[in-house]
Formats: C-alpha cells, structure tokens, sequence
C-alpha cells in the first residue's frame, strides 16, 4: 500500500509510535502543532466539558458569540430535573467592548440571567479576548455575588493560555470554590462520589442503580446530572472513585489535599472494567454485605448479557479497529471491550494522554499496535490505511475520516446518544460494533474491492 | 419582550470566521486556516461535520500566551509551512479571529514577509480575510472571504466570455443546480465559491488530502472578465461584497438580486440569464416552472392564510418571505440573529410590498427572543435551521428545516432551496408538513388528505 506521499510533519514524529518496536517515551501533553489540523479544541473547550454537565448553574460564556454558539446544547448529558445547562448563554462581545471593556456588559448580563433563571451558581467562562482586553472577570464576580447571594464562579479559559488539558484544570478550580461550603450530615456512611462522569445518555443513572444495590451512596456526580448543592456537600463521603481522571483527577487530588478523601481510579466501559471498579470501591468499605451483593450484582448481569455478546463475538472475530478518544483511560477500556467482542485494536491514540498512560497502553494492546497521541486526519488516515483497520471509535469530528475510507465507525464521544457504560452499555457497545461492521452497505463502497490505495 | 436584557441567549447566528471558513472551502484544493486558538478550527470543523456529513479539515495556528502578547506572525508562518507539508494545497485561506485581530496582527503584511522570504520553498497562492468574531456574523464572514478572494486572486487574464455568480450561503445542491440552469443557457459561468462537491461527495476510491471540487483558481485568475456578476444578495451592500469590489476593479456588470426563491423571485433571476444570454428560459426550466405552479394551484387552500415563522441568516430569509406571501402564506414572524434590522426590513418590503402590515420583521435577535415573539403570532410551522427545534416542541407545530446548521436530519447538503427546482422541493415539504399535523392532529385519523 502506497503511503508515501503522506509524510508525519518532523515536529510530531515523537507522538507517534509503534509497540514492540524499539523502547519509547511518547512525547504527549504538549501544545498542537500550528497547523497541523489537531482534533483538539482549546482551554475553554476543557473548561466547558467539565463544567456543562451541572443543571442548576448559570453557564455564561464571556466573549463574543461564537464560542458560545458552538457549545450550545452539543452534549448528550442528561438531567433528571433542571435543564439550565441545555441554554447558551453569551454577553456577545462585540467592537466597542473591546475597546471599552467588557466589564458592564457581563455585569448587566449576570444580573439579568440570575434574576431570570434562578441558578444555584454562576460560572464565568473567559474566553480569548478577554484576557487580552483586561476584563476585571474577579471584581464582577464578587459584586454580583454579593448582590445576588449565590456563587459566581469566573474560570480562567481563555482559549490560547495553553492546552485543552489546562481548561480540565481550570474547571476544577472552579469546582473547588463550590465543594466544602454545604452540610454533610446527611450522607449516609458508605458514600462515595463519582468523579469525571458527565451522565451521557444517562450513563450515571446506570451506576448509581448499581452503587444502590450494591449498599453504597452516591453523594454526587461530578458533574454529570450535577447540583449545586450536591457539589457544596461533597466532601462528606469516604471515597472518591475517578472515571476520566485525564479530566478531574485534579479535583480529586485537592480533595484529598484538603479533605484526606482518598481516590481510586475506574472505568465503566466493558465487563472487565466494570466489574473491577465496583469491585474496588465494595473492598474499600470492606463490608462484607457490600461485598456480596457487589459478587452477585455482577454476576447476574454478566449472565444476562454473555450470550448476546458471545453470539455478535463470532461473527466480529479477527477484525480490526483504530480507538482515537479524548482521554486516554477510556482507550484501555475501548480495546478490552473489543476484545471481548473478537475485534484488536491496531490504532490507539488520544487527545490529552499522559506519559503514563501511553505506557500502560503499551502493555495492554498486542505488538505492531499504533500509538498516536494528538493526531490529525491525514495521520488518521494514513494509518488506518496502513494497518487496515476495519472500524474506527472516536467523535463527530473522526466519523467523516471513516467513511470516506469506507469502514464503520462508532461514536463514543460526548455527543453519544445511548449509553455505553455498565453491563447493559456492554450490550449497546457491542450492538453498535456489529452493525458498523455488519452493514451491507460497505459491499457498496470502493473497500469492498480493497482498502482505496493511491494517493491524490 | 424584555429588551434590557444585553445577553445573548441561543444565538441565531455564528461567528464571522465560520462564514469566511465556508467560503474558502469552495476554492479547489484550498485549506481554510484559522489565525487565532485551536478551538476555533475545532469547534468550527466539528459543526461543520455535523451539518456536511463530510471531512472539513481547517487548520489553526494556535496561539499560545507569548504570541497573544507579542503577535502571531511566527505561528502564522509556522502554520502555513506545515499546512504545505501535509496537505500540498493550491491555496490557503486565512481568517482572522477575534483573538488575532483584538492584538492587531497585519496579516497582510506578514503574508508579504513570508511571500518574500520564502525563497526555493513553493508557497500555496494565500489570501486572508478579516474576520474578527466581534464584528458580524458567519454571513459577513463569508462575504468578507468572498471580497478577499476577488480583492487578492481576481485578474484579468483573457479567457471565455463569462457570467460570474456570486450564489451566498445555499446548500451543495442548490449550486449545482444553479451551475446547471446558468449553462442551460449556454452561458459559461465561474461561480464563487462552489463548495458543492467538496462538502458533498462520494466515498473516496482513492485518497484525498483535499476532496475534490471547488472554483479552480485559474478561473479567479479570469474572474475580472466576466461580462456580468450576479450576486444573490439583497442585503449586502456592494462596498462589502465581492460583486462590488469586481464592479469597482475590472468594471464588470454588477446585478445584485435576492436569492431565487419562489417564482416571482426565480423569474427575476432567469430573465436576467435570458437578457445575458439572449436565449430564452430553456425547455425543461419552463416545464418546472410549469409543474411548481400546478403543484401551488393544487396546494393552495392547504397553505392560505397559514402563518409562519421564519429564521435564519437575512438573505435566506428575506426570500423566503417573498415566496410564503405569493403561495399565500404569512410569514408572521420574520427574524434573524443578523446585525441589520433596518435592512432586512427594507428588503423584506422591497421583495415581498404586500406584508407592510402583516408581518413583524425582527433584525439581530436570539433565540430567547425569537421564543418570546412566536408565542405571539399563533404560528402553524416554523421554517428555519435545527436550532428552531426547541421552539417547535414547545409551540407544538412542524418545523420545515432549511439553512444552516441541520445537524438533526440526514442530507442537510442536499436540502434545496432556490430556483423552480428547490422552491418545488420546499413547497412540497411544507404542505407535507402541514398535512401531516393537520391528520396527526385529527382524531379521524383519515388516510386521504
């Protein structure tokens, strides 16, 4: 196969790896390469997919209205009450703010959307030229704060001060003017909070149903299907369990920090992963009734769902995926659930993955694996063709690669619509997998007589 | 209303780089480039996706704090220089943003530094646009792309004697079309920009750094020859236009006309292809133009007197409006997140004179407000974008998706608008709509209609 023509810009050759090869340091979390055509977006990107999620905040977005426009209600990330996060909210800057300020504009606009909507909170998201115009976000905060007696929170998110991973940061900054400042004395005492689940199509629904039958309570979601008040009390439990912890391991660490609340990393993507996060936090009360309604909790739904997934395993056995995410510690749980369903993963590769997780995901994927960190769509592209990848796992943004190359393509970003964690997100996992794979629409495509090869 | 209200809730409109970004994309083998934070290529490809369905690489050159403060020229340059590596276009089309233009980067000029420096590495044809976010909104941005490419590519080589369509912001389908029924009289036309193909094509049976498709740059080269510019805009006024700027530049014919939407307005646009061309309206034209007005005779009584709201970038729908008001329809409320009340009240009168007094026309509102004012006007459907679906639910009437963006349906690059041909194509959708609440309403549960 011709792949000549694509050559890996110089700069970038470091982020891109294969296992088994010779040893590596993969040289991740740096910025995007200028013009490279990075899948990632910037500082208020992170901010704002951290923070989206909580119902009953204001989410005012400070700076002209684009930033704005493209984050309004693009998440799958459900409410089971208030819906305030669905809105989008600007104070649209426009010529004369920035020369003048922006000042009054954000200070009029917070006054009227909190005495319209009632929130619990109000973030401030600053976006790029707000920094530059010298906005006094701080000062604003504080006055309305006073005037209006609720939380108004500014987060540092102007676009160009560093790297999506810097926006994670700021919004747990943010977070953590909330957390410590609500009472704890009604959370019972095997209470937990899960941290980096943002409730896509209900996923934390799912969990907590498990937690509950497994004798456990979750105190908070942080911050999928997110209160406010929840937020302000959550420092009251005795464990916090990390799901996208490249996202909110560092409100994790504050807590423990500031708290002693010791954390543990999870997964509830796939029957493994699953079973060994709840397994972890039933341990760590180290009660043996928790432990054994966690025993038979999974083995029921295990039960329930093997058949099924047996059934889809041979007709996928021996295919191959290319898994490009936002986080990396999903990746680890992507190529165990395809695994599980007879299909390796030939390409791994993320947005915001540390040193470390690219060295566990090194020993976890077979040799001859594809490692790439912050890639673009012609490196996407290149290696699928290359390797010969049969479906691709990524966002909005990875679909149209996949299908112009003519494989499947699954969607596992925030934009989801069906929920894929827990047992029963297994099943849908391992439903979408076969119907990207199976379709026969692909013996319509110009795959179907080899993967397209020149290069024009 | 609450007009003290200076947030913008819901916008109805899109930042200017995402107009010029579009614009760009109908120039062949062109890379739009954002100068300003990665966020703003992302989150504008990742909407573009949404709507498209189809690849739009846009690259960035990702300003960090040092080049917010000193400028962005080195990441600029670096930007170009690996765009060239990676993707070896013909052009790249820059767009500044808000954070680029608040720091007062000379784009301009560093372009020329760069040109001259440049020494034995090939550097792509390069134009730019300026396209602060705070300025306007996507429609601007992609005239302003448009003028930029007229003001920086245009010449005068000799070559066919052309029409130049400038067509605006209208799906893949409705280009094509329009490509088709200008050669239907015979006339060669360069049309700016065609993203036809580009942001609708095939699965590839060979790779493609840049799918192919888009106005040819040789064609800009002839563009300052054409013997007319018919420029679909009822809105912008020349000196902001690339129709304008031609006119000015290389003398050529400047027609500006609304987008050709309904028959009256259609008819407009094909007796001036008539008088270009000194052919009349070719066969096949006249039989569509014959079967949209049967199917508006057969429809009639569906749609009279059955109220409308209308939203979307001004040019949209101010033909929209002209087109419900001659089937018999009231476009009740008439509403743009675009800047510029007054005009689009003028033009709004000036293509449709028969809704003075029926309509309530609302320039630079968001969807809040939209929501406030609908509640109002006892509507029947809503025409507009996906955006409009929140207001559909909630007033309990169909929503017709046109526009920009639908990111909840299949082959929104598909959906048609303009001429015979799209204007059939929504007629129908919109009786169909009203058909099917009127039956889903009635307990009857009738299977005729």
């Amino acid at each position: 196969m011709n792949n000549d023509m694509i050559d890996i810009l110089e700069d970038r050759k470091d982020q891109i790896h294969r296992t088994g090869a010779a040893p590596y340091a993969m040289d991740c979390q740096k910025r995007s390469l200028a013009g490279s055509v990075s899948q990632r977006a910037c500082v208020f990107c992170g901010s704002r997919v951290v923070l989206y999620p909580i119902t009953d905040a204001l989410h005012l977005v400070h700076g002209p209205v684009g930033c704005a426009a493209y984050t309004w209600d693009i998440r799958g990330a459900l409410s089971s009450g208030p819906e305030l996060h669905r809105l989008s909210f600007s104070t649209d800057l426009r010529e004369k703010d920035v020369i003048y300020g922006g000042e009054k504009k954000l200070y009029a606009a917070l006054t009227e959307l909190i005495a319209e909507y009632h929130p619990q909170a109000a973030f401030i998201y600053s976006t790029c030229i707000v920094g530059l115009i010298g906005d006094d976000v701080q000062a604003v905060a504080r006055k309305v704060e006073r005037e209006t007696g609720i939380p108004v929170i500014p987060v540092q998110s102007e676009g160009f001060r560093g790297t999506k991973s810097t926006g994670y940061k700021a919004a747990c900054d943010a977070l953590s003017r909330l957390v410590g400042t609500g009472p704890t004395h009604h959370l019972p005492d095997h209470s937990i909070n899960i941290i980096g689940e943002f409730n896509l199509a209900g996923e934390a629904w799912i969990l907590r149903r498990y937690y509950e039958r497994m004798g456990v309570h979750v105190a908070a979601t942080l911050t999928g299907d997110g209160r406010v008040n929840d937020i302000r009390s959550c420092h009251g439990v005795k464990l916090n369990v990390v799901q996208c912890s490249g996202s909110m391991m560092h409100i994790a660490k504050w807590m423990k920090d500031t708290y002693g609340i010791p954390f543990i990393r999870a997964s509830y993507f796939g029957i493994e992963d699953v079973s060994r996060a709840l397994y972890d936090v039933a341990e760590f009360f180290g009660d043996d009734t928790v432990v054994e309604r966690t025993r038979d909790l999974v083995r029921q739904e295990v039960k329930a769902i093997l058949p099924q997934l047996s059934l889809w395993r041979s007709a996928l056995e021996g295919r191959k995926a290319a898994i490009y995410t936002g986080g990396a510690f999903k990746a680890f749980s992507l190529v165990r659930s395809l695994r599980t369903l007879g299909v390796k993963t030939v390409i791994v590769g993320s947005q915001t993955g540390n040193q470390e997780d690219y060295e566990l995901l090194r020993e976890l994927c077979d040799e001859g694996t594809v490692l790439i960190d912050d890639t673009n769509p012609l490196e996407l592209q290149k290696f699928i063709r290359e390797t010969g990848a049969d479906l691709l796992i990524g966002g909005v943004k990875e679909r149209p690669i996949a299908h112009k190359l003519g494989l499947g393509f699954c969607d596992h970003n925030h934009e989801r619509k069906l929920p894929l964690a827990g047992f029963e997100g297994m099943v849908h996992f391992g439903r979408e997998v076969y119907a990207s794979l199976q379709s026969p629409v692909w013996h319509l495509t110009y795959r179907s007589s080899g993967p397209c090869k020149e290069v024009s | 209303m609450t007009p003290s209200y200076v947030s913008t809730r819901n916008p109805c409109k899109l930042c200017a780089p995402f107009g010029a970004t579009l614009a760009f994309l109908g120039l062949e083998g062109c890379i739009p480039l954002l100068h300003g934070s990665q966020g703003c290529s992302t989150y504008i490809r990742r909407y573009m996706i949404g709507h498209f369905r189809e690849p739009v690489d846009v690259a960035s050159s990702n300003f960090h704090e040092q080049a917010a403060i000193f400028g962005g020229k080195s990441n600029l340059a670096e930007a170009i220089f690996n765009v060239v590596k990676q993707y070896q276009p013909r052009v790249i089309g820059i767009a500044t943003t808000c954070l680029a233009e608040t720091i007062g980067d000379d784009v301009g000029m560093i372009l020329r530094e760069l040109s001259s420096k440049a020494g034995n590495v090939d550097l792509p044809a390069l134009v730019h646009a300026s396209t602060p976010s705070y300025h306007g909104c996507d429609a601007e941005g992609y005239h302003a792309a448009i003028r930029a490419m007229v003001d920086q590519l245009a010449g005068n080589q000799p070559g066919a004697d052309h029409l130049a369509l400038f067509p605006g912001m209208l799906s893949s389908e409705d280009l094509r079309y329009l490509r088709d029924l200008v050669e239907d009289f015979e006339l060669p036309v360069i049309m700016l920009s065609d993203y036809a193909d580009r942001l609708d094509g095939p699965t590839w049976d060979t790779f493609h750094r840049i799918p192919k498709g888009g106005t040819p740059l040789e064609q800009l080269y002839r563009l300052g020859g054409a013997r007319t510019c018919l420029e679909l805009t009822s809105i912008y006024e020349p000196a902001r236009t690339g129709g304008g700027l031609l006119a000015d530049r290389f003398g050529v014919r400047h027609v500006r006309l609304p987008m050709p939407i309904g028959v009256k307005l259609t008819d407009r646009f094909t007796r001036e292809l008539e008088a270009i061309s000194g052919r009349s309206l070719p066969y096949r034209h006249a039989a569509e133009r014959g079967r949209l007005i049967d199917s508006y005779v057969d429809a009639h009584k569906y749609v009279f007197d059955k109220r409308a709201v209308l939203f979307g970038h001004e040019d949209l729908v101010v033909s929209l409006s002209a087109f419900l008001a001659e089937v018999g329809m009231i476009p009740a409320l008439i509403a743009s997140g675009g800047g510029n009340a007054g005009r689009l009240r003028r033009a709004v009168l000036s293509a449709a004179p028969e809704l003075e007094g029926h309509t309530r026309i609302l320039g630079g509102v968001d969807f809040a407000e939209i929501e406030e004012a609908a509640v109002q006007v006892q509507a029947d459907l809503l025409i507009g974008s996906s955006n409009g679906y929140r207001l559909s639910r909630q007033l309990g009437v169909p929503l017709v998706r046109v526009g920009l963006p639908i990111h909840d349906r299949l082959g929104a690059a598909r959906v048609m608008h303009v001429g015979y041909r799209g204007t059939q194509q929504l007629f129908d959708r919109i009786v169909n709509a009203l058909l099917e609440a009127r039956q889903d309403g009635d307990p009857t549960g009738y299977t005729h209609m």
